[in-house]
Formats: structure tokens, sequence, C-alpha cells
């Protein structure tokens, strides 16, 4: 119970109205950043980190945090609306949300998003509160095979659970990785696939993409097809918000699926961005109905943003305990700590109280805060698909334009985007699913050095998967998934052939 | 207090060649990612910049790590005559051009000052042997070779790795990794035996208790005598010569703006790095990191840049890292 004595310490640090005024000028902001798509909350962060030098450390990271918060709560507004996902891990948001938007039910979508990620931020923040020193130890347990297991794990998982024709998902991915190639390659120090051009040099990165694939070409065929944005009839109000509320208790099993696949990956130190694929994913399979899922299905919303918020909340604690940062945001947020010569460690937590659980406490507070907030909003938001498309077209392409820009200020990105637009218009005619492609492109290279790193370290032998429990079981869980089709049908074939035998 | 500040500001600025200062945002360029130890210097430049207003203008970090750095140094080659960009550069600007082959030359841009020097340790799992001795019989005597963390291919850390083979005839893999910060988790957990990251990058967990500094790879012991743990200070960690292992390496980190810049500029940025290094943080910063302080600056600069070159070109040939 000295987690809770320390945490009710936490609190007491936080509530003066200094901080809280902070907590929600930073919301606001990192909702603002959240919505703008590609600006996202790496940028946000960055851009304002310089504004807190002046403030204590503790008000500062508050302030710096719920900008995060803020920033992950309006990454699902403009997945939802345009088909944009701001963060690699709103990506699979877009399946389900998108699709609810055009069919007018907007609000529902947006009310099961900020619904969602507040509860799954909610369990990281318990378990980080009660768990914390057991979770450092083992976020240390993941070496290279380690990691390689779990990346092979999304993978399979993709390939295996996926609906769309597996050999179309599979091309989708090896295309993935083939570009994630691009660079400077970690392991050898050489250059590949960069044909002498300095621009390539730094590779493809992964949000000009997405913004490309999903946000562009979505525009491209809007205009093909009806030059509207459906959505006119999205019914706002109060009640929209308390019947999804009401219609949660139903999906508590996706939601707690989530959030533990979420924790899981979050503190499995960079495996964040995989959790939002795993959990909807997994909805999907274990659904009654799982040819209902990307075309409108509520629960598609809730088991992506549930697992994505609880890993983005449960990333924090590598970074915090171990300083390795689990996402973008939360690299940024790190180059903060250090600047207060807050060294991010094993020492952090012993010797910074205050401030450790100022930051803890600041969840729980940042989190109820940021709900209320983009839930007043959402009719606001939610109106947004009610200017004629000829108007808000050019406002999203200029805004995606600025997003790529942004990110590496390269103009050349700009390009890249467009052509990554064209790709997705593509890919979208021929029936080729986007999000492996995109999942390649995020994680291709990380599994590609966990790999090669698992092989330099164990002399070349593939038996360093299988070396200890951990990667064991998570390898073999891997190639189960893989061959999920196969095996399903050889027990529903056993199962029938023993009723058979039995009449 | 703000008196005192006020006045030395007045003091500091004095208009000996004041023709000159920027008019938009100043940007550092990182050469790595964030966390890493040239992050963490550029932030705190920032910070002393700002709260002791040693420059009109806001100061801002761009992290340009990628393609392990050589981003940054393409940034700066084609910015020439932009006076709003300083590198904080490292010894990737001999290395990176040799062994993967980017059309980059350090002598294309502007040289402003070095500001510190680096130190390299070779560090091992607190539960690993005590000695360097110890170390060096237990790597030879293992059945797989020991392997070694590091950060990036064929940079610092895996030079460093060579020539401890060469010296001693214990065999290592290297493990190339993204950061020194990951390189250091990756050594507590057991998953390589040793890393030789710079003392910033294995600070806290030294602290902590769950590495062990062997030895320094340099000359002479660092000078800090200030407890760093319960136990040891900077200056306890004995050097890898008289530990009977003679190598040595130490790192610049040495600011630099795009060529073609003008020599009123160029003075600009001399001066508020001068500044700097007059500052409380910085020499905190020195301390706590380790890091041997310097300060050269026009032709003294050039002739260390050069001499640096020659050393680190050899290493880099005599490794066999320079691609054909």
């Amino acid at each position: 119970m000295e987690a809770f004595g320390l945490l009710l310490h936490g609190f007491a640090v936080l509530l003066t109205w200094k901080t809280l005024v902070l907590m929600m000028l930073g919301l606001v902001l990192g909702i603002f950043v959240g919505v703008l798509p590609g600006l996202g909350g790496p940028n946000g962060v960055a851009i304002l980190l310089p504004l807190t030098f002046t403030m204590d450390p503790t008000s500062a990271i508050v302030m710096l945090s719920c900008i995060y918060w803020g920033a992950l709560f309006g990454g699902a507004i403009t997945s939802i609306l345009f088909n944009i996902p701001g963060e690699a891990w709103s990506v699979a948001t877009t399946f389900d949300g998108y699709p609810m938007a055009q069919q007018g039910r907007a609000a529902e979508a947006l009310t099961a998003a900020f619904t969602s990620s507040f509860i799954g931020s909610l369990v990281a923040v318990l378990l980080i509160t009660f768990l914390a020193p057991m979770i450092s130890s083992f976020a240390l347990k993941f070496g290279p095979p380690e990691f390689f297991a779990v990346y092979l794990l999304t993978f399979c998982s993709f390939v295996g659970l996926g609906r769309e024709a597996k050999h179309k998902t599979v091309i989708s991915m090896s295309l993935g990785l083939l570009l994630a190639g691009v660079g400077m390659d970690t392991v050898s120090g050489q250059l590949r696939m960069t044909f002498g051009s300095s621009e390539l040099l730094r590779g493809i990165n992964f949000l000009v993409a997405v913004i490309g694939l999903f946000g562009i070409s979505e525009i491209l065929l809007t205009m093909e097809e009806r030059l509207a944005l459906r959505g006119h009839a999205a019914s706002i109000s109060l009640r929209v918000v308390l019947g999804v509320w009401k219609d949660l208790p139903k999906y508590w099993v996706t939601l707690l699926r989530s959030s533990f696949i979420g924790c899981w990956l979050g503190i499995t130190p960079g495996g964040a961005i995989a959790a939002s694929f795993m959990g909807y994913n997994l909805a999907k399979r274990f659904s009654k109905d799982p040819e209902s899922f990307g075309k409108g299905r509520i629960e598609g919303v809730f088991a992506p943003e549930t697992a994505a918020h609880a890993s983005g909340t449960a990333a924090l604690l590598p970074m915090l305990a171990l300083g390795i940062p689990g996402s973008g945001t939360a690299a940024i947020l790190l180059g903060g700590l250090m600047v207060w010569g807050l060294n991010p460690g094993p020492l952090l937590f012993v010797e910074h109280k205050d401030f450790v659980w100022g930051l803890i406490a600041s969840m729980y507070l940042g989190n109820v805060v940021g709900l209320v907030l983009v839930l007043t909003t959402v009719p606001i938001f939610a109106s947004i698909l009610r200017v004629p498309f000829a108007a808000v077209a050019p406002m999203i392409v200029v805004s995606c334009a600025i997003g790529a820009y942004a990110i590496q200020n390269a103009m050349f990105d700009i390009w890249l985007m467009l052509g990554f637009g064209v790709v997705g218009y593509v890919f979208k005619k021929i029936g080729i699913p986007l999000a492996p492609f995109t999942l390649a492109l995020v994680l291709g290279n990380r599994a590609e050095d966990a790999f090669r790193l698992s092989m330099i370290g164990s002399g070349g032998t593939l038996k360093v998967f299988w070396s200890n429990g951990l990667v064991g079981s998570i390898t073999t869980l891997a190639i189960v998934l893989l061959f999920w089709p196969l095996i399903d049908r050889v027990f529903t074939g056993l199962r029938r052939g023993l009723e058979a035998a039995h009449n | 207090m703000k008196a005192a500040m006020a006045l030395a500001a007045a003091l500091c600025g004095t208009p000996a060649y004041a023709a000159w200062e920027p008019t938009k945002p100043v940007e550092i360029v990182v050469a790595a990612g964030a966390g890493g130890a040239s992050d963490q210097m550029a932030r705190m430049m920032q910070a002393a910049i700002q709260k002791n207003s040693l420059m009109k203008q806001p100061i801002v970090v761009s992290l340009k790590g990628g393609a392990s750095g050589a981003e940054a140094l393409m940034y700066m080659k084609s910015s020439e005559g932009d006076p709003n960009k300083v590198l904080i550069a490292y010894s990737l600007i001999y290395m990176l051009p040799l062994s993967a082959k980017i059309p980059f030359n350090w002598r294309e841009l502007t040289p402003v000052s070095v500001i510190a020097l680096d130190q390299f340790v070779l560090w091992d799992n607190s539960a690993g042997p005590k000695t360097v001795k110890e170390f060096i019989d237990a790597a030879k005597a293992s059945s797989a070779p020991f392997k070694m963390g590091g950060t990036g291919s064929k940079r610092e850390d895996h030079v460093l790795t060579v020539f401890l083979e060469q010296k001693t005839g214990a065999k290592f893999s290297y493990l190339p990794y993204k950061s020194g910060g990951e390189a250091a988790t990756q050594l507590v957990g057991n998953h390589t035996e040793s890393n030789v990251n710079n003392p910033s990058e294995n600070l806290e967990v030294w602290r902590a208790g769950q590495v062990r500094p062997l030895c320094v790879f340099d000359k002479e012991r660092i000078s800090y005598s200030g407890k760093v743990t319960d136990t040891q200070s900077w200056a306890d960690i004995p050097t890898c010569k008289e530990e009977g292992v003679d190598v040595q390496y130490l790192m610049l980190r040495a600011m630099f703006l795009p060529g073609k810049v003008t020599p009123e500029q160029q003075a600009f940025y001399v001066d508020l790095f001068h500044k700097v290094t007059q500052t409380a943080e910085y020499k905190d910063y020195m301390e706590k990191q380790a890091l041997k302080p310097i300060f050269l600056t026009g032709k003294d600069m050039v002739q260390f840049l050069e001499e640096d070159d020659a050393v680190n070109k050899s290493l880099m040939t005599d490794a066999g890292f320079v691609a054909k």
C-alpha cells in the first residue's frame, strides 16, 4: 500500500490552481495539435517544450504530459472523420471508425473512441501505479531475440487472422518491408536503396507514407465516386454519448482483452505501435460475426483505441525507468526530462518521488479532465462533416502537406506523400489491404535489426528463438497464429468427424 | 540576483564584434536520436543560452539522427550560407564519409569551436568479472565469444572493440544498437556481456549499481573526484593502460556552421559558445557527465581537427572499416 500513499502525495503536489490551469491549457493545446493531421503529438510537444523551461519540473512535465494526452485523444478525431491517422497507433481506428462516420454515426464513433481511450489509459495507469518496480524488471528481459519474437507475432497475427486474402496481405507486407529497408542499415553501417540521393538517406518516414496512403488516396477516391463526404445526418447529443456508454458492458471482453494487450506491448520497449493492430485483429478473430468488421462496427473502434491508449500510457514506464521511449512523443518528453536534470533510469523513482508521483497523479487527473473536454467538443468536431466536400477537401490536402513537411522539414516528403496517395488509390482499387503495408513499414526495420542482432549473438542458429521460456512461447504463439486458419480447419474437421462418429 | 545577471550580461555583451546577430530562431542540429549524448548536450546549451539570456533570438533543438546521423551532415551541407543552423558534431564527421561513402567533408563547413572531449569506458554487468584482467580471461575462456554492445556499425564503439580484440587476443561479437541508451539497458538485462559507452550513457545504471566500469580509454584518469555512486567517483576508474590494455580514444564535441557564412557570423557564434562554456549549466554538465572541458577555436581548432581526422582515418583503415 506504499504506492497508494505515494499517489495521494502526488495528488497533493498537483492540486494547486496553477497546476490545474496548466493542465487544462496543455489538454486543449494537445487536442488542437492532435487534430491537425501529421502535426500530431511529437511535433506539438517539441514546439511547446521550450515554453516550459522557466517552470518548475513538476508543473512543466504535467503540462507536457497533458499535451500528450490531448494529442492522443485528438488523433482519433482525424482518423474517424477523414480516414487520416495522426499517429502510428491510430491506423487501426480508421478501419471501422471511418465507415461509421460515413454512415452518419460519427458522433457515436468519436464517443466510442474517447471512452475506450479513457478506459485503456486508466487500466495502464493502475498498472503503473501498483506494479512499476516489477514491470521495469520484466522489460529488462527483452534482448534481440525477444524483440524479434514480438514483431514476428504481430506480423503473423496479421497474416493468420486477417480478413483479406492471404496472398494479398503477404504482397502488401512484403512491399512495406522492402521500403522499410531504404536508408542506412544500422547493422552493417551501409546505405541501401538510396541510389545516391541524399533525400532518401533518412529512409521513408512512416507518417509521410500514412498521410498519403490513407488521407490523400481517400480524397482521390471521394472525388472519383461522389464528391461528397457522407455524414450529414450526424446526430449529436448527450443521448448518443449515454447510448454508447449504456452498451459498454456488452463489450467488456473486448475492452479487457485490448487493455491487456496494450499494457503488455506497451511495457515491451518499442512495442506500443503493434498493440492497436493486435487488439483489432484479436477482437475480429473472437467475434461471432467477423464479417461485419471493417464495415462500421463499434467494437472495431473500441478494440484498437483501448489497446493503443493502454500501450501509449504503459510506454511511459520504460521511458521513466529505463530511458527507452516507446513512441515519438515519449522520445521528446524524454529530452524534456533531461533539461530539468531528471535523468530517466532506475533511480528516478527513488530520488525524485515528488516528480514521478506527481506525473502519475497527473495521468489520472489529465485523463478524466481530457475525457470531459473532448466529449463536450464532439458536436463541434462532428459538425465538420457537414461542411461541403468541395470546401473541406482542399483544407485536408493542405493540412496533410503541412503535416508531411513538418515531420522532417523536407519538401521531398510532400512529393513522397503525393506518391503514396496514388499508391494507396491503386491498392484500394485492386483490393490490396493497406494496413499490412504500413505495419511492415513501421516495424520492418526494427524486426530486421532484432533478427540480425539475434543471429550475431547466437552465432547464426535459429535455436535462439526457443532459448528460454519467454521468447520460446512468443515465437510458438506467432507460428500458431500464422497457421491459424489451417489449424482451425483441422480442428473443425476433427470435431465434425467425431460428431459424425457419435451419430 | 537579477541585477547581478544583468550586469554579467552587460559585461559579456561588450560590442567588440556585435556587428551581426541572428534575426531568426537558431537551430542546434543534432546528428543523433532523442536522449543520446548529443541531444542531452544540445538541450543543456539551449537551457544555458535561454536562462542566461545569451542571445535575443530563441534557440531550438532539431533532431536529425536519420541514417546514423548522415541526415544531419547532409542537411548542414545543403544549408550553405545559412547562419541560423549550428551542428553539434562528434567523430561521425570523420568516420561516416569513410565507412558509408557519404559525400561529405567537414572542411566544407565553417568550424566554430571545440567545446568538449568525451571519454569512453569499458563496462560490464555488475554481476560479471571485477577487473579488466578477469574480464579478458573470462572472454578468452568462454566457448561463445563475449557480446559487446555499442552504437552503430563501423563507428567509435566498433573501432574500440576491434582494438580491444587486437591488443588482448580475446574475441567479441559486436552488436550494433541504435543508441547508447539501448546498449546500456541491454547490458543491464544481461543480453550482452559488456559495452564501451560514454560516461553519460551509462551514468544512471552505474549509480543504480547495475553495471561496473572496468577502465577508461584515455592516457590519464578522469579528473572528477566527487562521489557518483555510494563508494566510487569517476576518478576511481583506472585507465585501460594501467590495467595492461593500451587502447586510447577521445571523441570531440564541436560546433560547426554551414559553409560560406561571413566572418562576422562565425565570430558571433565563437563568442556565444565561449559564453556558454562559462555558464554554471555547462560546468555542471561537464562534471556530471564526466566530459573533458576544452575550448578551441580559429587556427587551433582547425589544427586539432586535421590531426584528429588523421588519427580516426588510420584507426578506421586498420580496423578495415573503410568502404572500397
